[in-house]
Order: structure tokens, then C-alpha cells, then sequence
């Protein structure tokens, strides 16, 4: 058998931290290789050692038997390794078509090359206009021109880093459909994923990571989505169940909301109407870029709504800021962490006040007590078990699962009445993903209301006791789940009626 | 061979390190470069006229913080802004106006003795700046225009102003067509803090001020408020802050300050509107502002740094015939330096040698 890339007892230290110790991998020709591993295991540093951007301090690589090791992503690139990355490496202000090219070192380059770019988008199923420009496009969207880009390349190797998490379940299977041609046509994939069934389905090996040091690697289809789970963050799941599914009276309704978009890339709102009740988890299904940022804005009061279309607890807050409607104790959870929900260059402490309520004594005639802001991002780092060393520390420091169990405990600390949140697991491993829904219900247990939007079915499927499917910037009714509810979701996800 | 490995954590101990570092090295290139100038002089006297004579010289450490008021003013308001990405580079111009508009109710109640007076100027030397700032703001808010230009542009549109004013309204009627007010009243003057010296009360309003922005800052939300807008307007907006707010605030706070210095010029060292009231103050003071790292209290120390560097070089240029941009040179490589310096707080130095 022969070996596309060989990783052989990598370690890579931070100070005191040890990142990777001793890890080892192995990808052979030809194959679709998982890397799992909790926030923090080492899988980023790994691969960006594969990649280039990282020295590792000892250890060697082998890429197709000769000895590899590169100085920059520039070196990997031209060896034909190509990544898509979590965090997009987009610039926002050009078009799609120019940051394509600025990815491909002057590779392949040809006037038509926005054809070139549709015909790889038809061939891969990437629904893509090469002409837009990136700012204007959901996060989904952004992933398919990264994903493009690295197509473009030809790479022997393509690296990806949580492709799916924003995807339908019809772009995943179309997504898979193109990592199996690829694979086929002697392009290995490293796959790194948290979602085990993907994992399972697609991936022919697996290395497990945990706190830097190699577990194990296995063939994920001889282990349960539950025992991958288990070995990746070192102890027993819990299940998840509600206790007390008690629905209540009314407490938050969206009534004939329309929003024209400013921007001509954006989704027009239509007659978006929405009832929920006390202690209900109310879920918005949809494809990324049908109008969840435009809705979630609304929603968070950044723009104000009309007269009437939004009504808590029997009072109209269409023109209230966020920071008024958080007084009534709504709180929300946007879906963009670093740079909306979290400032990067402040300190989790900093990052506290974003969301303040009188309530919390945080502060008081607007001057900040910051023992008081300390105490309340110490609880929130112990209650959601965010990994860093202090609260002092930069958002942008904190890997972008840990980041995002800070936002949302920031946000459930408050118990709020109402909480609405944009991908609550978004980047997240399995263990905190579970740690996150846990919490969720709690809230719902206890009488709150909770409207999820995102765009992993799986968690609204088990979360949610009513959903609605939100597409080309329209809400559909709630979907009658007892017959067919998944085939009705679907065919209501890509614009179809019921 | 040198690489720069990027630092986990930034090193407190290189933000106070770098400074002085910064300020070695600005002293060494300064040594290198009288070397090279200087003839018959002895390069150490040089030095010591610019760096030290103005310390331990009572007057001339009166002069240095009689410069350093205004500055550690300017300073503190463009800090402010400038946390807020809000970019107002001409304090100058508002420093001005700022001038104008309190000289003018000076010079309108010229035979009024009345302890409301200097109040009055100073609050009409405020308005002034704001009222000036205040453009740039309404323009980008209404029309998105960007305040860089607008601030930097109006700063000759004020200079002109004030030759126009001291050609007409505001000249000096039994003076002889000069192009200069009246000289102020004793109430329309700032009071003396130090016997003997020109140094006035500007001094302390400076040091009170800075207090104040250092509450502001750190203990206040308005610090929350624009240092959010200025590192992430979106998540402004997710706490709720008027973005608009923010702009209104930085310009007029940062005008308004202008403003008042430029009124404590003509009220304190001047003692009357003259054309030689722009004196750059408002484009040092941003070099003043970066020293600091935009923190207020810091303002205080770089505002003085500045001064000796004015101070100094104006004495070398009257002692030993040195052209005047000497005082530029020094503050020029002050500035880069300390940006230079800065990649320590992110980055550490490893030497190593290269394997062969």
C-alpha cells in the first residue's frame, strides 16, 4: 500500500504547552482520512504543520516517500496540498472570481476565467456567481469559494476543516459525491469533522487526537458514532432528553415582518409570522444565505423593525436597541463569533460587557465594576468548560469552538426568557456540541422559550418541538412532523412548497 | 541569524520596555548623525543642550511645560478618537477655530474686568473646536464622507479664517495695521501657576483631564463603547451602540479639546489672537497620542517627551546656529522607532545559528 503522506512523531511545543506530542499519521494514496479530536487536541497545529505554516520542533514527514518538509503554505501548495480552512481566508470587499485567483499563486490563469470557475461549480455541484462579492455572501457560500478554490488547484492532498458544518443535507451528499470522485481520481482527503456520522459514512481511516497525544487510529465504521464520540473526548455522553415539555402561553411573536435588503446580493424578508410559547425550543431550518442574517439582525434589534411586527411578553419592541431588549431579558447568540458576538482584540473579560443587562451588576449608571464582570466570565468558563488559561485572555486566542461555548454561556448565564441563537454548535466538538444542546434544554426545562436558526438539521431535528424552514427570505408554518416531516423539510429547504 | 517567533501571550514587560528602547535608540541615531554634521562643536555640549539644559534650567523647564499643556490637551482628545478608529488629523484646525472663538468674546468684552469672562472665553474656545470637528462628523454620518480629509482640509480653511479675521473684525484698532488683536485684559487672561514664568493654569486643567478620559476609559462604558466600534462595528451594533453616537462623540470630544487649547495659547503665552497661533501643536499632538498607545494618562508623559524635544531643539538652534529641523528629525525618528519597537510586544527575538 502505498503512502501519500506519512507523519512520523510530531511534536510541536507553545511555551509550556505541547500542541502535538509525539503524533503520528499516516494517508494513503487515494483515501479519505479523518482527523477527530476535541477543541484543542492538537488537530489545527497538526495540520497546519502539514500545511506549512507551523515548523514542528522534531519529527519528520514523508510526502510520497521523499522527505517533506515546508517552509510556508506557498511550499505546500506547490507539492499539491490545498486547504479549506474554518475560519474563511476571504478578502470581503472582492469579488469571487478575484479571490479565486489571488489563492492560486498564478496557477492556470486565463481570461475566461470566471467560465472556468462555473464550469468547476456545475462539475462539483457549488452553486457559486463568480461576479459577487464575498462580504455579500452567507457563511455557506463563502465555504463553496473556498472549497472551489482548492478544487482549482488539482491538489494530491486536499485538507479540509469542517467542510460540512453549513451545509444541507443535499450539499452534503453532493459534497461527497465530489470528495469520492476526487478520492478516485488519486486525490487524498483529510477530512476533519466533528460530525462522527459523516465521519463514519465517507472516511476510510481515522486518527483520534486527544490533548495533543495520538489515541488511536481505528476504522470508523467498526466503532458506533457514541464510542468515536467517547474516545475523542475520554469519557462517557450524556443523552439527551427533555424532562418537561410544559408549553405555556405566548411569549414572543413575529408578525407581518418584511425587510427590503439594502444591499442588491442580500434577501428580501417576506411576511416572516412566528408564534412561541413558554418553554418551547422552536427551530429555523434553511440553507445558509435564504435570509437568516437579515432575519437575525431583526431579531437582535441592530436594525430596527416596524410597529407591531415584533411583540415580547405583550409589548411591541420593534424600535428597541438590543441592549433595551435585553433589559426584558431577551439575549442572543449571533452566528458570526469573531467580530459580532466577540470583539478579537478584547479579553473574554471585555467581551462580557457586550451583553450586559442592568440585571447582572455588572455595571451600574454605565460605570463598569470589573470584579463583578471577572466573577461572571469566571462562571461562565467554569459552567461551559471553555479552555484558557485566564479570562484576561484575547477572544481571538481561544479556538473557535471554545469562543463559541463562551458566547453562548455568556448568553444562558442571564436565563433569559427568550433566547434566540444563530448555529449554537457551529465548529464545535461532539463533547461540547452535547455539553451546549444539554444546557439548551435545561432552559427550555425550566419555562424559557428558545428559537434555534441553523442550518444543521440533525441538531434541529433533535432539539426542536416545532420547526419552520426559512428560504428565499420566507418562513414557512410550523411543519406537521408526523408524516414525512424530514421529506417535507427537505423539499421546503431548496424552495418547494407542501 | 534573527527570526521573529510570534509571543503567546503580548509581554507586559515589552510595553514598558519598548519605549525606552525606542528612546535609546532615537539618542544614538541623534549622536550619529551630529557626527556627521557637526563641525568644531563637540557633539557631547550639543546633547546636552537638547536633552538636558531644558530640565535643569528653570526657565527653560517652565517653557517645556508651557509646550507640553497644549499638547497633552490635543492628546487626550485625539486618543479618545482615535480608539474609535475615528481619524481626526486636524486638531490643528480646530485648535484654531478654537482659538478665534474665545478670543473673540474676549476681544467683544474688551472693557469688561469680570471673573465670568475667562469661563466664557473658555467655554466659546470649546464650542468653537466642536463646532469645527462637528463638520466632519455631520459629513460622514450624512454622506459617508471620510473625516480624514475633511479634518485635514478645513485645517488650512482655518488658518486662512484667522488671517482674514486679524485683517478685519478682529484686528487691532489703534495697532497700526499689523495683523494682530488687541492685547487681552488681566481677566481675560489665564492665572500664572509659576511665578516669573509664562507657565499658566493649563497645566493642571491637562492633568485633571487626564484623569477624567482615564475614568472614562477604563471604568466607564463610553470607553467600552468606542473602543468596540473602533476594533468591531459589528459587535457595536450587537451591544446595542449607536455607531452614529460614536462618531459625534469622538469628533466633538477630540474638537472640543482642540478647541480649548487653542484658546489657553492665545489666553496663556500669547495673550492676544496672532498669526503665529497655529504652531503645529495639532498635528504633534498625534504623535503625542501614539507615544502614549492612546492611553490618557501616558498622554501626560509623551505630551512632556515632545515638549523637550521643542525645547532642546530651539535652544541648539540659538546656541549653535543648527538648522530647526532638528526638532523635527528628533520627533520624526521618536515616532518610527517606537512603532518599531512595538513588534517586541508581539514578537520575541531568537538568535540562532544556521545549520550547514
Amino acid at each position: 500500500m502505498k503512502y501519500q503522506l506519512e507523519v512520523s512523531n510530531i511534536t510541536k511545543s507553545y511555551g509550556d504547552l505541547k500542541a502535538n506530542d509525539n503524533v503520528s499519521l499516516s494517508i494513503k494514496d487515494s483515501s479519505i482520512h479523518a482527523l477527530l479530536g476535541e477543541n484543542g487536541a492538537g488537530k489545527s497545529t497538526l495540520v497546519k504543520i502539514i500545511y506549512g505554516s507551523l515548523t514542528p520542533d522534531s519529527g519528520e514527514m514523508k510526502w510520497a516517500n521523499n522527505n517533506y518538509n515546508p517552509k510556508s503554505p506557498f511550499q505546500a501548495r506547490e507539492n499539491g496540498i490545498a486547504m479549506v480552512f474554518q475560519h474563511f481566508s476571504l478578502f470581503e470587499s472582492l469579488t469571487v472570481e478575484d479571490n479565486i485567483i489571488l489563492g492560486l499563486d498564478g496557477i492556470g490563469l486565463n481570461e475566461n476565467f470566471s467560465e472556468q470557475i462555473i464550469k468547476y461549480s456545475k462539475q462539483y455541484g457549488l452553486d457559486i456567481n463568480p461576479q459577487q462579492v464575498v462580504g455579500d455572501l452567507s457563511v455557506g457560500a463563502r465555504q463553496r469559494v473556498e472549497i472551489i478554490r482548492c478544487l482549482m488547484q488539482n491538489p494530491k492532498l486536499l485538507i479540509m476543516d469542517e467542510p460540512t458544518s453549513v451545509l444541507t443535507p443535499q450539499e452534503v451528499a453532493d459534497l461527497f459525491v465530489t470528495l469520492k470522485k476526487l478520492a478516485a481520481d488519486g486525490c487524498a482527503i483529510l477530512y476533519i469533522s466533528h460530525k462522527l456520522e459523516e465521519v463514519r459514512e465517507i472516511c476510510s481511516e481515522a486518527t483520534i487526537l486527544r490533548g495533543g497525544k495520538l489515541v488511536q487510529s481505528c476504522i470508523p465504521q467498526e466503532h458506533s458514532q457514541k464510542e468515536l464520540a467517547e474516545m475523542m473526548i475520554g469519557k462517557k455522553l450524556t443523552e439527551l432528553a427533555r424532562n418537561n415539555i410544559t408549553v405555556g402561553e405566548n411569549i414572543f411573536s413575529i408578525d407581518n415582518l418584511s425587510r427590503k435588503s439594502d444591499d442588491i446580493y442580500g434577501v428580501n424578508l417576506e411576511k416572516i409570522a412566528l408564534k412561541m410559547s413558554k418553554g418551547s425550543i422552536v427551530g429555523i431550518a434553511g440553507v445558509a444565505g435564504n435570509g437568516q442574517d437579515e432575519l437575525m439582525e431583526l431579531l437582535i434589534g441592530e436594525i430596527s423593525s416596524p410597529k407591531t411586527t415584533l411583540i415580547f411578553n405583550g409589548q411591541d419592541i420593534g424600535l428597541l436597541n438590543s441592549h433595551e431588549r435585553r433589559q426584558l431579558s431577551m439575549f442572543f447568540v449571533p452566528e458570526e463569533r469573531l467580530g459580532h458576538g466577540a470583539v478579537p482584540d478584547m479579553s473574554l473579560d471585555e467581551n462580557m460587557l457586550l451583553s450586559r443587562p442592568d440585571s447582572t451588576e455588572m455595571t451600574s449608571h454605565d460605570v463598569i465594576d470589573w470584579k463583578k464582570v471577572a466573577t461572571h466570565s469566571k462562571k461562565v468558563i467554569d459552567t461551559f468548560d471553555v479552555q484558557t488559561p485566564s479570562s484576561r485572555m484575547l477572544a481571538k486566542s481561544l479556538s473557535g469552538g471554545n469562543l463559541q461555548k463562551f458566547m453562548v454561556g455568556r448568553e444562558l448565564i442571564q436565563n433569559p426568557e427568550l433566547l434566540i441563537v444563530a448555529q449554537p454548535t457551529w465548529g464545535v466538538d461532539a463533547g461540547s456540541a452535547n455539553n451546549i444542546h444539554q444546557a439548551l434544554i435545561e432552559l427550555a426545562d425550566k419555562g424559557s422559550a428558545i428559537l434555534i436558526i441553523s442550518q444543521d438539521l440533525d441538531e434541529i431535528l433533535s432539539l426542536c418541538e416545532q420547526i419552520h424552514v426559512l428560504s428565499e427570505g420566507k418562513l414557512s408554518d410550523a411543519v406537521d412532523m408526523k408524516s414525512n416531516g424530514l421529506e417535507k423539510i427537505s423539499q421546503l429547504m431548496v424552495g418547494g412548497k407542501v | 541569524m534573527i527570526r521573529l517567533i510570534p509571543r503567546v501571550e503580548n509581554s507586559t514587560a515589552m510595553v514598558l520596555l519598548s519605549p525606552l528602547l525606542a528612546l535609546t535608540l532615537t539618542a544614538l541615531s541623534a549622536y550619529l548623525i551630529f557626527i556627521f554634521v557637526l563641525v568644531d562643536i563637540p557633539v557631547s555640549s550639543v546633547f546636552f543642550t537638547l536633552f538636558v539644559e531644558p530640565l535643569i534650567d528653570s526657565y527653560y523647564f517652565s517653557e517645556l511645560l508651557v509646550k507640553a499643556a497644549p499638547l497633552m490637551i490635543i492628546g487626550l482628545g485625539l486618543s479618545i478618537g482615535f480608539r474609535a478608529g475615528i481619524w481626526n488629523i486636524g486638531a490643528e484646525g480646530q485648535y484654531v477655530m478654537g482659538g478665534i472663538a474665545g478670543s473673540a468674546v474676549g476681544l467683544y468684552f474688551y472693557n469688561v474686568e469680570a471673573l465670568w469672562l475667562l469661563p466664557l472665553m473658555t467655554i466659546a474656545g470649546i464650542l468653537g473646536g466642536m463646532f469645527y470637528a462637528g463638520i466632519a462628523a455631520f459629513l460622514r454620518i450624512k454622506y459617508q464622507v471620510n473625516e480624514i480629509l475633511v479634518t485635514l482640509m478645513l485645517t488650512y480653511v482655518a488658518v486662512l479664517f484667522l488671517s482674514a479675521m486679524l485683517q478685519g473684525p478682529l484686528r487691532n484698532p489703534s495697532g497700526f495695521n499689523f495683523p494682530e488683536s488687541r492685547i487681552f485684559h488681566d481677566s481675560a487672561m489665564l492665572p500664572i501657576i509659576w511665578e516669573g514664568t509664562r507657565l499658566h493654569i493649563g497645566l493642571i486643567v491637562a492633568i485633571i483631564l487626564s484623569f477624567v478620559a482615564w475614568f472614562g476609559i477604563k471604568k466607564h462604558m463610553f470607553g467600552m463603547q468606542i473602543k468596540i466600534s473602533g476594533s468591531a462595528p459589528r459587535a457595536a451594533k450587537f451591544a446595542g451602540f449607536d455607531d452614529n453616537k460614536t462618531v459625534w462623540y469622538s469628533l466633538l470630544i477630540s474638537g472640543g479639546l482642540a478647541g480649548l487649547a487653542g484658546l489657553f495659547e492665545a489666553a496663556g503665552p500669547a495673550g492676544q489672537l496672532t498669526p503665529g497661533l497655529p504652531s503645529f501643536y495639532g498635528f504633534t499632538a498625534i504623535i503625542v497620542a501614539f507615544l502614549a498607545r492612546l492611553h490618557p494618562v501616558g498622554v501626560l508623559f509623551s505630551a512632556l517627551l515632545i515638549a523637550l524635544s521643542y525645547v532642546g531643539g530651539e535652544n541648539v538652534q540659538i546656541e549653535y546656529n543648527l538648522p530647526s529641523s532638528i526638532t523635527q528629525i528628533f520627533q520624526g525618528m521618536l515616532l518610527f522607532y517606537f512603532l518599531a519597537c512595538d513588534i517586541l510586544i508581539k514578537y520575541k527575538v531568537v538568535f540562532f545559528k544556521t545549520k550547514n
